[in-house]
């Protein structure tokens, strides 16, 4: 018996370690690369000899705005994020709860509308935009990130509220607690590992959304991450500066990673508790 | 009514009416308008933040572009030398010539483009499940392995494309592992290799992340009944497993299909523009807006729109009974039952 | 009653936002009408912006801090688009597309001029205004669409091919080859010695992108074809056409260019050239600096591009000024252009970050000549160079080009069939 565990426990961190090495294994190489000095970016040595922070300097030189765009791009994803979450675990609650007619017309009607090509709805909204006064705003990259962001928000919580038994919740109301006061008592701390999911993939979706935030700025204090990445250079218009953007790529996905580190049992924990158990 | 077809061998099995018997519906009917009264109000209340929100984002943009799909490129006066201030229009000619004149092209990238989403959903599918259900096993370290397993997808597309044109390079470290130099970035096989390698990498993650949240909802008791009762590891996930997490499958799967359809940055980074290996619908209609033809750029976009809608419907037509009919809640309380009678059976 | 349905319709398509029907029936008297280009007002002053890619090098920002404090009523911005030509122009596009006056001065790739220019997204330019007759007349002609100016030229580029000298004259080569058949025969005496082992004799930039299009243009123009005429139209099917893909693809073939060539953009073939795997390389000037600081340091040098019977002739690149039809303080622009321009900031632009200058003179001064012993040979290659296919649709005449010749590189397709495809392709694209 022991025996068999033991191979299953081997077998289990066997499993671990493919599923980390698949993530990893490229993920190392950008991070290789951006410690690798200009003239050596070429290398294909497993470390960085000698090792440079060349490229980290370069993301942070001042004339980049490499901060600001950080900080716009988390004001963005943030803020869409917590819009989207906020209106989808409505829709969501209705769709999973609810008894109403239209409601897989009303389903189709908010996937479809995250699929029309954004090459080809850039030209209108920014015709709209230029009208609304709206170009250099946080709004204009807000609105549009919403079309991709509430419907995948929508349908997961969808899925996850099914999940959830009603039985708990009609106990609830029993017991005299109103529908909302079950929803958020019940139903969002049983829902939690599905809303913390939803949310991550949201944001993540959100903060790396290229298009649009390049077309709806035109001021450098304005831009994104990913718009400030498109606009690093090599020293002269044919290099690519390869390096830094790998040091960009690390310093954009990093905080993003360990911040989910950081929350996710706090996050979890805090929805959880008061479930039911 | 669209709302009470179910896909046959679903939700009613086990409840003692099959579809379309005349009673259930019936019945329902009246529970429904009971019920509607007023659950319907509450809806409207809901759903509608969301679809005013949606209609003011996307239904604009794309009747916008529907109608655009049926004007054709300002042409050149060849007399002043300047292209005339306004379109033609043109009906549905946009149309024709993407399936007639430059139909060729148009099916290459939309056989390319189905391939693409076959293969990589596939194989994301099969990697996302096995990563989610090592994961949902209890290990130390979990936490700090369900982060990093994040990364891939936290990468920015085109950053991803980049670092594996680097890695794809003629002498780049793909090259430098297998010890041949294939030059990827060329006409061929390999190129659709590439594009797939990096997009599996990249999104496999994406459906770990949430057939795993999938798993963490389920009640342990489902599985410890069904383990008590003997049924072996296969069983368990093939049985139990499986349809309970198949909703948050489903739509993981849906998504990525959805985004795999309209997959541009990374085959156009990654490859290059027009390499006919890899040219998918979504750069056909940039490579058309970016020569200023709005008209049949958008007659591309409705096209493959159109393709993903049809997709779109098959998936809500799949999961029906778990994700919108009043079947969903239904099943739920099927599985329930399954629970609760294996746990009688096991206490008795 | 049927035609005025008609009519309307796509003029509603264009402006879309009804907002916009104000803005856009107020400017078409002003600007809007093609025939009175010619004669736009140049009124307005203050504050403007400039637009262009990413600045590699930092010495943007110092001439236009120098403009502003010269006028501080005037001010200039500089708007930075992306580092990658594509989307700069998609950006400049979008913004003309909602006639947007947030850009006032555009940086344009010399081969967008004509499409910025027939769409009536930049203005005709008094050419009174500029030094015109002192600037290499090739630069000059890209500024132009139909013959009248619109745009005025800011900085140039043309091919050079870098060898290694050290070789050559091991090998008992006099000098650099002046033909194709010169070149080759330089190579197979060069690979004889015993460091040369593994070496490929030529490269250039043949991955399908822009890079592409130059380097099949030269080769063309270099064995006495065209691409375009002089009238824009489109003679590609001809035999001495056929004679310079020949040549690119023969090599191919024959193993003087190297496999992976056909992956090569600008980068590759430098990295190449300098970890001592290629003799000859066609790259533009920005290489020599950085060639200077690598492995093959001091045994190398440039000549102008060899050719089917002799030199043989570059294609252009650099960037050309141009006044957005849609902004506003279009006098201050106009001077700014003009500042931007002048010689002085040329001189600047080439000291300090190395872009070739659209003035004669600069070429020969004797002490850039000393911080770039390069000159001399590409002042020849630009005064020989041809620019680019000028035609509207420059982005379908460039793709056409792009896939023909990389099929025949690829040996996917014979020169001929390819030529012939291609003269097909073109002269639907630019037939309208």
């Amino acid at each position: 018996m022991t025996h068999r565990l033991k191979w299953r426990n081997a077998l289990l961190y066997a499993g671990v370690a493919a599923v980390v090495a698949y993530c990893l294994a490229p993920f190392y190489w950008m991070l290789v690369s951006s410690l690798r000095r200009t003239s050596d970016i070429f290398d294909t040595s497993l470390l960085p000899a000698p090792v440079s922070l060349e490229n980290y300097r370069a993301v942070f030189d001042p004339s980049q705005g490499f901060t600001r765009a950080l900080l716009n791009s988390l004001v963005v994803a943030g803020v869409t994020t917590a819009l989207a979450l906020l209106l989808a675990t409505f829709t969501a609650y209705a769709m999973a709860r609810l008894r109403f007619r239209f409601k897989r017309l009303i389903l189709t009607v908010i996937i479809a509308t995250s699929m029309f090509p954004v090459v080809s709805i850039v030209v209108p909204l920014l015709k709209l935009f230029t009208d609304m006064g709206w170009i250099n705003t946080y709004q204009a990259m807000i609105v549009p990130s919403m079309s991709f962001a509430l419907p995948l928000a929508v349908w997961n919580l969808t899925t996850f509220f099914r999940q959830m038994p009603d039985e708990l919740e009609h106990a609830a109301m029993i017991d005299g607690c109103s529908r909302g006061q079950a929803f958020r008592r019940i139903i969002v701390p049983l829902a939690a590992p599905g809303i913390f999911t939803t949310a991550i993939i949201t944001f993540i979706a959100a903060w790396n959304e290229f298009l649009i935030a390049l077309s709806m700025t035109n001021k450098s204090a304005m831009q994104t991450a990913p718009v400030a990445i498109s606009k690093f250079s090599g020293a002269t218009q044919f290099e690519t500066p390869f390096g830094s953007q790998m040091a960009a790529g690390v310093l954009v996905t990093v905080p993003l990673v360990v911040m989910v580190l950081l929350f996710q049992r706090r996050i979890v924990a805090g929805l959880t508790a008061g479930a039911a158990k | 009514m669209a709302d009470t077809t179910l896909p046959p061998g679903t939700a009613l099995r086990g409840h003692g009416s099959t579809p379309g018997a005349p009673a259930a519906p019936a019945n329902r009917r009246r529970r429904t308008r009971r019920a509607t009264s007023g659950s319907a109000r509450m809806a409207v209340l809901l759903v509608s933040p969301t679809l005013l929100v949606l209609s003011v984002v996307v239904l604009y943009p794309t009747l916008m572009a529907l109608r655009e799909s049926l004007y054709g490129p300002k042409g050149l006066d060849p007399q002043t030398g300047f292209i005339r201030a306004t379109e033609p229009f043109v009906g549905l000619r946009n149309y024709a010539d993407v399936l007639g004149a430059a139909g060729d092209r148009f099916w290459n990238a939309f056989w390319n483009t189905t391939f693409f989403t076959v293969v990589t959903v596939g194989l994301e599918t099969l990697i996302g499940v096995a990563m989610a259900l090592i994961m949902h096993r209890a290990f130390r370290g979990r936490a700090l392995v369900r982060a990093g397993i994040l990364v891939p997808w936290a990468v920015p597309t085109a950053i991803s494309a980049l670092l594996w044109r680097w890695i794809f390079n003629s002498d780049g470290v793909a090259n430098a592992l297998i010890g041949r130099q294939i030059l990827w970035t060329t006409e061929g096989f390999h190129a659709k290799v590439a594009v797939i390698v990096a997009e599996v990498w990249k999104t496999a993650p994406f459906i770990g992340l949430l057939v795993l949240a999938g798993l963490q909802v389920i009640p342990q008791e489902v599985y410890e009944a069904a383990r008590i009762d003997g049924a072996g590891a296969l069983r368990r996930f093939w049985h139990v497993t499986l349809p309970l997490v198949k909703p948050a499958l489903l739509v993981a799967v849906l998504f990525r299909c959805l985004d795999a359809l309209r997959m541009f940055d990374l085959p156009y980074i990654l490859v290059g523009a027009q390499k006919n290996s890899v040219e998918t619908l979504s750069m056909l209609a940039q490579n058309e807006a970016s020569n200023v033809r709005f008209g049949p750029a958008s007659a591309y976009a409705v096209l493959l729109f159109l393709y993903v809608l049809l997709i779109a419907f098959a998936f809500v037509r799949l999961l029906g009974t778990d994700l919108v009919g009043d079947g969903g809640a239904r099943k739920t309380r099927g599985t329930r039952r399954f629970s609760l009678s294996r746990r009688t059976e096991v206490t008795a | 009653m049927k035609t005025r349905t008609i009519r309307a319709l796509p003029c509603a398509a264009t402006l879309v936002a009804a907002g916009l029907l104000l803005t856009a029936c107020g400017s078409s008297g002003g600007s809007g009408s093609g025939e009175q280009a010619g004669s736009t007002s140049f009124e307005g002053r203050g504050p403007i912006t400039y637009v262009a890619g990413k600045d590699t090098t930092g010495v943007v920002p110092k001439v236009i801090d120098r403009w502003n404090k010269l006028h501080p009523k005037e001010k200039v911005t500089f708007v930075q688009l992306p580092t990658d030509a594509d989307s700069q122009r998609q950006q400049m596009i979008q913004n003309a597309e909602t006639k947007s006056d947030a850009y006032t001065v555009l940086s344009l790739d010399v081969v967008w001029t004509s499409e910025f220019a027939a769409h009536q997204w930049i203005d005709r330019l008094p050419e009174q205004r500029f030094p015109l007759g002192r600037m290499l007349k090739p630069v000059v002609e890209t500024a132009k669409y139909r013959g009248a100016l619109y745009a005025a030229p800011a900085s140039s580029d043309g091919g050079l091919l870098y060898y290694r000298s050290d070789l050559l004259k091991k090998a008992g080569v006099s000098g650099p080859p002046a033909t194709w058949s010169q070149m080759k025969a330089d190579c197979a005496k060069v690979e004889k010695l015993p460091e040369a082992k593994g070496m490929s004799c030529y490269a250039g930039q043949f991955q399908k992108y822009e890079g592409l299009t130059v380097n099949f243009a030269e080769a063309v123009d270099s064995a006495g074809g065209v691409v375009t005429d002089a009238d824009g139209r489109p003679d590609v099917d001809t035999p001495a056409a056929r004679k310079g893909l020949d040549f690119l693809a023969g090599a191919v073939k024959d193993g003087t260019i190297p496999k992976e060539a056909v992956t090569y953009q600008e980068e590759d073939g430098r990295r190449a050239f300098q970890s001592g795997k290629l003799v000859f390389l066609r790259n533009w000037p920005y290489m020599y600096a950085l060639a200077g600081k690598s492995k093959v340091a001091g045994r190398f040098a440039v000549a102008p591009l060899p050719g089917l019977n002799g030199p043989g002739s570059s294609s252009l690149g650099g960037h050309n000024l141009a006044l957005s039809s849609f902004a506003r303080n279009k006098a201050t622009a106009l001077d700014f252009m003009k500042f931007f321009s002048s010689e002085d900031s040329a001189g600047t632009f080439l000291k300090e970050a190395s872009l070739a200058p659209p003035y004669t003179r600069l070429y020969d001064e004797p002490s850039l000549v000393e911080q770039y012993p390069y000159l001399p040979v590409l002042k020849q290659s630009v005064l020989h160079a041809v620019p680019r296919p000028r035609v509207v649709n420059y982005g379908d005449v460039t793709s056409a080009v792009q896939q023909e010749a990389y099929a025949a590189l690829t040996g996917a397709k014979s020169s001929a069939q390819a030529l012939k495809d291609l003269q097909s392709a073109l002269q639907k694209s630019t037939g309208q």
